[in-house]
């Protein structure tokens, strides 16, 4: 069942083309990794799909909800850990607070912070910070999690706990939508990637069809990553 | 005369610059948020009017403006000033003046902060007032509090533009006494009580603020 599909979406800012016609689908436990240089347009697809920008043409068709987790993990300083992870449901969602405190336990719990309950977002490590965002995001329920770089404003050292958080997931056959720089983990952890270059989708499939591509594009990309297929 | 009585009088004087200090401040600080809305405001009419209103009121002194609000109703429309009127008068013309100075301190405290606050708060669905009861308001009150403050201490000695239209406030007190005595003691007592008033607004000030560092 696809929870997503996207057509024909156009984008522009200031006369420049960003997306130029782009149209995918996501199925329900499928994980979507999206790749590509810088200016691609990977960032502006995912904002598009998520109503951040309002796309210039095209259609994006839902079925569920989603949850986006931030590139600067976007949590909300004057709030504690606890209450980033519960506010929205409970005053969003109008679910009961025993409900929402004690599944927000146990996603504190899967992020190894149970300890971090009362913290403050200031007091933890980028890498912690952005578990708590995933926590927060999970706490929705949504359907599709997006994730925009999830791990470029992180330390090298800390973005293996974000990946392995992600990985988890994707074990639990949570569908996500990844866009990402790390070219190792996108191929370990997607079932699909999709390789922008300049605001069109250069090449698509399996991790094996994608990397192994003769696509100079892609080739190229690769290259400057020092990767071999 | 008595020094006892002399600091009486002082004191009385105190007793009404502290009420013109309270009600400006239970005044201003919501209406400039309003005015900060309409400062804000995507409808450029409205945007306008508020910028017009902001420009005037900090271009032009505070006296003046007293005056203005104190007399003008006599000179336009011959009404007859009484009383109440010069009150109408002062809390018109302190709370619209500092109002305007507020709406631009919140104006920035909420245009300083990170779009991804928003965004955050977009994609987990809270409505719109929601966003800025909840997310946007309190980091904006703890960003603008130390301008505030010095707002605040500004407005303790701008009470005495007071005096202009003869409200009997610790300089207007100060400055009759100053010239029936033919001494400078009154002055050197109003100086202490505003430096004390003053202290004491940094005083609290600074305990609110650290109340709010429990975040950065």
């Amino acid at each position: 069942m696809s929870l997503l599909e996207i057509h024909n979406l156009k984008k522009s800012f200031d006369g420049l083309e960003v997306l130029r016609d782009i149209s995918l689908q996501v199925n329900q436990g499928q994980v979507l990794g999206i790749i590509g240089p810088s200016g691609s347009g990977k960032s502006t697809l995912l904002r598009c799909a998520t109503g951040l920008e309002t796309p210039d043409a095209g259609e994006i068709r839902y079925e569920g909800t989603f949850g986006l987790v931030f590139q600067n993990f976007n949590l909300f300083p004057h709030y504690s850990v606890m209450k980033n992870i519960t506010d929205a449901p409970i005053k969003v969602q109008k679910r009961p607070k025993e409900e929402v405190y004690a599944e927000s336990r146990a996603l504190l719990a899967k992020m190894g912070l149970s300890d971090k309950e009362n913290a403050y977002p200031y007091q933890l490590s980028g890498g912690q910070q952005q578990r708590i965002s995933i926590a927060r995001a999970l706490a929705m329920n949504p359907d599709i999690l997006f994730f925009d770089e999830p791990t470029s404003a992180l330390d090298p050292e800390l973005t293996g706990e974000i990946l392995k958080v992600i990985r988890d997931l994707a074990a639990e056959h949570m569908t996500m939508v990844i866009v990402t720089h790390e070219m190792n983990f996108a191929r370990n952890v997607a079932d699909h990637i999709i390789f922008m270059d300049k605001g069109v989708i250069a090449e698509q499939g399996t991790p094996e069809e994608v990397f192994g591509s003769s696509n100079e594009r892609m080739k190229e990309f690769l290259g400057k990553f020092g990767e071999n297929a | 005369m008595e020094f006892s009585v002399m600091i009486g009088l002082l004191l009385e004087g105190t007793g009404i610059t502290a009420l013109i200090f309270f009600v400006t401040l239970a005044l201003s600080l919501p209406v400039g948020m309003l005015v900060c809305f309409g400062r804000m405001s995507k409808n450029i009419l409205v945007r306008s009017v508020f910028k017009f209103y902001i420009s005037v009121m900090r271009g032009t002194p505070l006296v003046l403006q007293l005056m203005v609000f104190y007399f003008g109703p006599f000179y336009l429309f011959g009404m007859q000033l009484s009383d109440t009127w010069k009150q109408m008068a002062w809390i018109l013309g302190f709370s619209l003046n500092y109002a305007a100075y507020f709406a631009e301190i919140y104006r920035g405290g909420i245009e300083s902060m990170p779009q991804g606050q928003y965004e955050a708060a977009k994609i987990l669905g809270y409505s719109k007032s929601q966003t800025f009861m909840r997310i946007i308001l309190p980091q904006v009150i703890k960003r603008v509090m130390p301008s505030v403050t010095n707002e605040a201490i500004t407005l303790v000695k701008d009470t005495s533009l007071a005096f202009t239209i003869t409200i009997a406030e610790l300089f207007t007190q100060a400055k009759a006494l100053a010239s029936r005595e033919a001494n400078m003691i009154p002055y050197a007592l109003a100086a202490l009580i505003y430096y004390v008033f003053c202290l004491l607004v940094a005083f609290i000030m600074e305990r609110v603020e650290k109340k709010m560092s429990y975040y950065r």
